[in-house]
């Protein structure tokens, strides 16, 4: 059984007040997502993945289509006892305690007040907000507040999570927690469904991906299957290389680019043929001494910037 | 039921610890416990006008809490999208509105038992100091328990406005569910003029709307027996119960309303 299942998932909106037209938001989208799996949702701004996430969540309803979590119809009360969600940039009742809003939602799932206080202490602790638990959400700042977001989403311990832009306003440090802890969810089981922006993300994280553009999906599968991954050039790092010899081995091989990162000390990027071998022996035969040689590999970028073109490059996609 | 019973929960301590609300209650009281002072500069009719001032403050200001409450009660968790976590967890969109509804009524009663208390405080220590030699010429005692009737019907007419204020803030902006809350609740007090303005205007067009604003449009006139407590006239318990009655069968007809309208809308 599919944990998600939507079929020609379709959801029109009717935008302008006085001269009223239908906006296509999501246009007939089809997706399996497996039992435990992390699945990478994609696609620049405007989408349609939040779209997705709402008609999942039965916060908006279908122009036609229709969708299951867990075999059953999104909107199923026994469901909702084994989902948990992040919408994006969430708000929460800034008159109650972190403590208080997760127990909240701990009595809306049934459990015992000493359930509920152990769950919401737990989960606190783990988003690392422990110590502000019976702080009011209305000194929260944004990265706090999506702290307390993903603990109220795990509150339950879905079977599946979904995540809307769960990195969004978080620090370095945070991303990493929580990709750690994302993937913690896969390992015991949990299908996570997350949309994002942010593709690196999705790199390290998702055994599958799908790609929004305009209300479309343009791509589904494993990343691996999506960016063919061919080493496309290297990047060698040198450093103690003389100007001169540099200028020599320019005028010898096919030096793509080289950037001078400090004294001495240089970026050479070499293209995937011919092997990166003869330069860099040419270099230190010259005194030139190797930092480190790396292949460069299409992304996941890469390909998203083929699908959706150089329009939404612009509005701001890109690694975080 | 439980989830009704947990969002009312939530709702009711969001009132009390919002400072406005708090505000309100306690100048209705201060304004209770002060007309004492009120009363004094109308000779001979102090008792009256003080149960009548009392009274209408418990009126006035219940009708504050729930007109302001109640328009932002739905607005707020939508505008502000805390809705989106909470219909992620078991919560049916119905049970939400009801739950909402209920934290408000309680607050409301909560507020009018506070109200209440004061006024009755106020009442007993007047009937103790035998306020100007009126009391023995009432015809009705100070703390008249009979007042409590009128109260009853209060609260009932709140619910019936918190219902109404409810039903609008699930499709309209706080101030226009404010300005159409207060509209029906101006025009319920003047439901008998609605039925009867048809007899006094030739346009046909016009008599049949009048006419059906006077069956859509509850009439809170019924709800009010403050003159008859006041001065001591008879209210009928059966009167009571069969107004409340009609309060309540309204009050479910709006939520049923507020309930199908919050039921089918899209979140964007």
């Amino acid at each position: 059984m599919d944990a998600i299942r939507t079929d020609a998932l379709t959801k029109h909106y009717t935008v302008g007040f006085w001269h009223p037209r239908p906006y296509l938001a999501l246009d007939s989208l089809t997706l399996q997502v497996g039992a435990g799996e992390v699945f990478g949702f994609l696609g620049p701004n405007g989408a349609g993945k939040t779209t997705t996430l709402k008609l999942l969540m039965q916060l908006i309803y279908p122009t036609s289509g229709r969708a299951e979590i867990l075999g059953r119809p999104v909107g199923d009360i026994d469901v909702k006892r084994r989902i948990g969600y992040l919408p994006e940039q969430p708000y929460f009742y800034d008159y109650l305690t972190a403590e208080e809003l997760l127990e909240y939602f701990g009595s809306l799932l049934g459990y015992a007040p000493a359930e509920r206080r152990a769950r919401a202490r737990r989960l606190l602790d783990q988003v690392g907000i422990g110590a502000e638990r019976r702080l009011q959400l209305r000194k929260f700042s944004k990265g706090m507040l999506q702290r307390v977001g993903i603990a109220q989403a795990l509150i339950n311990d879905p079977e599946v999570v979904f995540l809307d832009e769960p990195m969004s306003g978080l620090d370095p440090l945070g991303r990493r927690e929580v990709r750690e802890l994302i993937l913690g969810l896969r390992d015991r089981g949990c299908t996570v469904f997350f949309s994002s922006h942010v593709l690196a993300d999705a790199e390290t994280l998702c055994s599958r991906v799908a790609v929004l553009t305009k209300g479309r999906l343009v791509a589904e599968g494993r990343v691996s299957d999506i960016v063919a991954f061919r080493v496309r050039g290297w990047e060698l790092v040198v450093h103690d290389l003389a100007d001169a010899t540099l200028r020599r081995a320019e005028s010898v091989h096919h030096i793509v680019r080289a950037t001078q990162i400090g004294d001495g000390r240089y970026a050479l990027e070499l293209p995937a043929d011919p092997p990166p071998e003869r330069v860099l022996g040419d270099l230190i035969a010259q005194g030139a001494h190797l930092v480190s040689l790396n292949p460069l590999r299409e992304t996941l970028e890469d390909f998203f910037v083929r699908q959706v073109g150089g329009a939404a490059i612009d509005r701001g996609l890109g690694h975080a | 039921m439980k989830a009704i019973r947990h969002v009312a929960v939530n709702v009711f301590k969001e009132s009390v610890r919002d400072k406005v609300l708090y505000s309100i209650v306690v100048f209705a009281v201060i304004l209770i416990a002060t007309s004492y002072l009120i009363g004094q500069l109308t000779a001979g009719q102090d008792l009256k006008i003080i149960k009548d001032l009392g009274l209408a403050s418990i009126s006035i200001f219940g009708l504050l809490i729930a007109i302001f409450i109640g328009i932002g009660l739905v607005w707020k968790e939508v505008e502000k999208r805390s809705v989106y976590t909470l219909l992620s967890k078991p919560v049916r969109r119905s049970e939400f509105v009801l739950g909402k509804y209920c934290g408000l009524v309680l607050t409301l009663c909560t507020n009018v038992a506070v109200m209440t208390i004061a006024y009755y405080g106020v009442l007993a220590y007047l009937q103790r100091i035998a306020l100007s030699g009126e009391l023995a010429t009432s015809p009705a005692p100070a703390t008249d328990p009979a007042m409590l009737k009128a109260i009853v019907l209060i609260v009932v007419e709140l619910m019936l406005v918190t219902a109404i204020a409810l039903f609008f803030s699930t499709f309209s902006s706080p101030f226009l569910s404010a300005v159409m809350t207060a509209g029906v609740w101006v025009a319920g007090h003047f439901n008998d003029d609605l039925r009867n303005f048809g007899a006094l205007v030739d346009l046909p067009l016009v008599a049949r709307l009048t006419r059906a604003a006077y069956y859509v449009i509850p009439n809170f006139a019924a709800f009010d027996v403050k003159n008859e407590v006041v001065h001591a006239q008879p209210v009928p318990l059966g009167y009571v119960g069969i107004t409340t009655l009609y309060g309540l069968v309204y009050i479910a007809f709006v939520l049923a309303g507020a309930v199908t309208v919050f039921s089918r809308r899209d979140f964007k």
